[in-house]
């Protein structure tokens, strides 16, 4: 009276294959130093076109990483870094629109999906297609954008222009100034990588 | 059969888990080489005026700030003189950053025609919490020039006697998101003053501070006390309460105070004007900033 029927699957007997693949995936995980390039200095600057004036600054400090196995990327940016001309502009936008005290950084984590186009050992330039989820302002928001990959040497120099709007990130326009703002901001990056040397 | 697609399923599952992973570990690893220095905190206010005095901000380098400031007649005027509106005195006024430290300003009131010229020195910038700076500190000095002729043509009115000195030290500190305070000890001193009675050296201390209501919008007070002396006893205290709305790159303030004048020679020593009896000036600051130097290349269009 006590047949029993194995008939619900158990991941159980499939263990050894499980830890098999877990192991292959694990080591496939762990990217080497060498195979990582990064930057401190990495540039990006925005600009929107408003009827009162432009809005543009410019931040030098942003800190990226390319792991050159899987194509992964991702960039930290501290908000406070970016540098308007006028010093009141540059007030306003920490402490009213993107809440730097509240949200210091911005990130930005994907991959290059096309990234075995890129040949490290060829000096060339590539069109890439990055993408991942950029969050500003404490709000997170899938990008897909072209780029462009450029091998010098041993540096890979990265540039990449796409648009945001502020909409997208809660980023709230008071109602006064809703005319002067555009509701488009675009977005430039231009970063020099080097090997990534671990301290 | 479906054994097979369930292990593959989980296969593939874990695969894009550990791909996550690896991208959260390469954000984790960008993030940490990202050193947050000790920010300066920075907008203790939101103009370099808190209502009728100085704050600790001043101009960054390069940027140049044109101030209009208007000051209607009293509220209690009556409606003949239409509450105020029909009287009014105005200060025209430009102020440049040489650095992001040092401001340099000059201005020219109606009333009494004076001129004066003002430099500002900001000694000290508040840092964030552990940064070992609690406040901010900034210098001021202005020389005020009376131009409005004396009594009669023959009244002996050489140039040094025209001349007014304001020295002032503005202490300002940040509290938290909304709200700020500032402490302004401050000296006028007169070359000339009119009876043996008044002083020619006025002390004051100035106290002030602004509250934000929203993001955009401040609330803020002022008042200078008169430390005891000739001219607190014939002269009056300066209350001012001000409203600043923020908009983009501009600072427009609505003022109420019982002091006319817009500078501190002004303000600080000959106040009459009673809360109380409804001698209130109504009146507005409004600041347009301009920055000078040519464009670079990241302002223009991608």
């Amino acid at each position: 009276m006590m047949a029993r029927r194995i008939t619900r699957y158990s991941p159980v007997r499939h263990l050894q294959g499980l830890l098999l693949v877990l192991c292959l995936l694990c080591l496939a995980g762990r990217a080497q130093a060498q195979d990582r390039y990064s930057t401190k200095t990495g540039h990006i600057a925005f600009f929107s076109e408003a009827p009162l004036e432009n809005i543009a600054a410019h931040n030098e400090q942003v800190v990226s990483l390319i792991d050159t196995r899987t194509g992964d990327i991702a960039f930290s940016v501290n908000m406070k870094g970016f540098q308007f001309r006028k010093s009141l502009m540059q007030h306003h936008f920490n402490e009213n629109y993107v809440e730097s005290d509240k949200y210091p950084k911005a990130t930005f984590k994907g991959r290059i999906t096309n990234f075995r186009a890129v040949n490290l050992t060829q000096d060339n330039s590539y069109n890439v297609q990055v993408t991942g989820v950029l969050m500003l302002h404490g709000v997170e928001k899938e990008i897909t954008t072209q780029a462009t990959l450029q091998v010098q040497g041993n540096k890979l120099l990265g540039k990449s222009t796409f648009s945001v709007s502020p909409q997208d990130f809660n980023i709230e326009i008071p109602l006064l100034v809703r005319e002067h703002i555009a509701k488009r901001i675009d977005i430039t990056v231009d970063m020099l990588y080097e090997p990534y040397k671990a301290k | 059969m479906y054994k097979k697609y369930v292990f593959l399923i989980l296969s593939l599952l874990l695969g894009l888990a550990l791909r996550a992973q690896a991208q959260d570990d390469l954000l984790a690893l960008a993030q940490a080489q990202d050193s947050l220095k000790a920010d300066q905190v920075a907008s203790t206010f939101k103009g370099t005026r808190l209502v009728n005095g100085h704050t600790v901000e001043t101009e960054g380098k390069g940027e140049l700030l044109f101030l209009i400031s208007h000051r209607f007649g009293t509220l209690n005027s009556g409606s003949y003189n239409f509450f105020g509106l029909d009287q009014a005195t105005i200060r025209l006024g430009l102020e440049y950053g040489l650095t992001d430290q040092l401001t340099v300003g000059i201005g020219r009131s109606s009333l009494e025609k004076t001129y004066d010229g003002f430099l500002k020195f900001r000694l000290l910038q508040q840092k964030a919490p552990g940064g070992g700076m609690p406040l901010s500190l900034t210098l001021f000095t202005s020389t005020a020039i009376r131009t409005l002729k004396g009594q009669t043509a023959d009244t002996p009115d050489p140039f040094t006697s025209r001349l007014t000195y304001t020295h002032q030290l503005l202490m300002a500190r940040r509290f938290n998101e909304k709200f700020s305070l500032q402490l302004a000890p401050t000296l006028v001193h007169r070359n000339l003053v009119a009876t043996r009675a008044e002083e020619n050296n006025v002390y004051a201390l100035g106290a002030g501070g602004r509250y934000k209501l929203t993001k955009h919008t401040s609330f803020n007070a002022e008042y200078y006390y008169l430390l005891p002396g000739p001219t607190a006893d014939n002269f009056r205290n300066t209350l001012s309460l001000g409203f600043d709305v923020e908009t983009g790159g501009h600072v427009f303030q609505l003022i109420f105070t019982n002091a006319q004048g817009m500078i501190e020679k002004l303000f600080i020593p000959q106040t009459t004007g009673s809360w109380s009896n409804g001698d209130i000036y109504f009146g507005f600051n409004i600041s347009r900033s301009f920055s000078l130097g040519g464009k670079k290349s990241w302002e223009k269009t991608p």
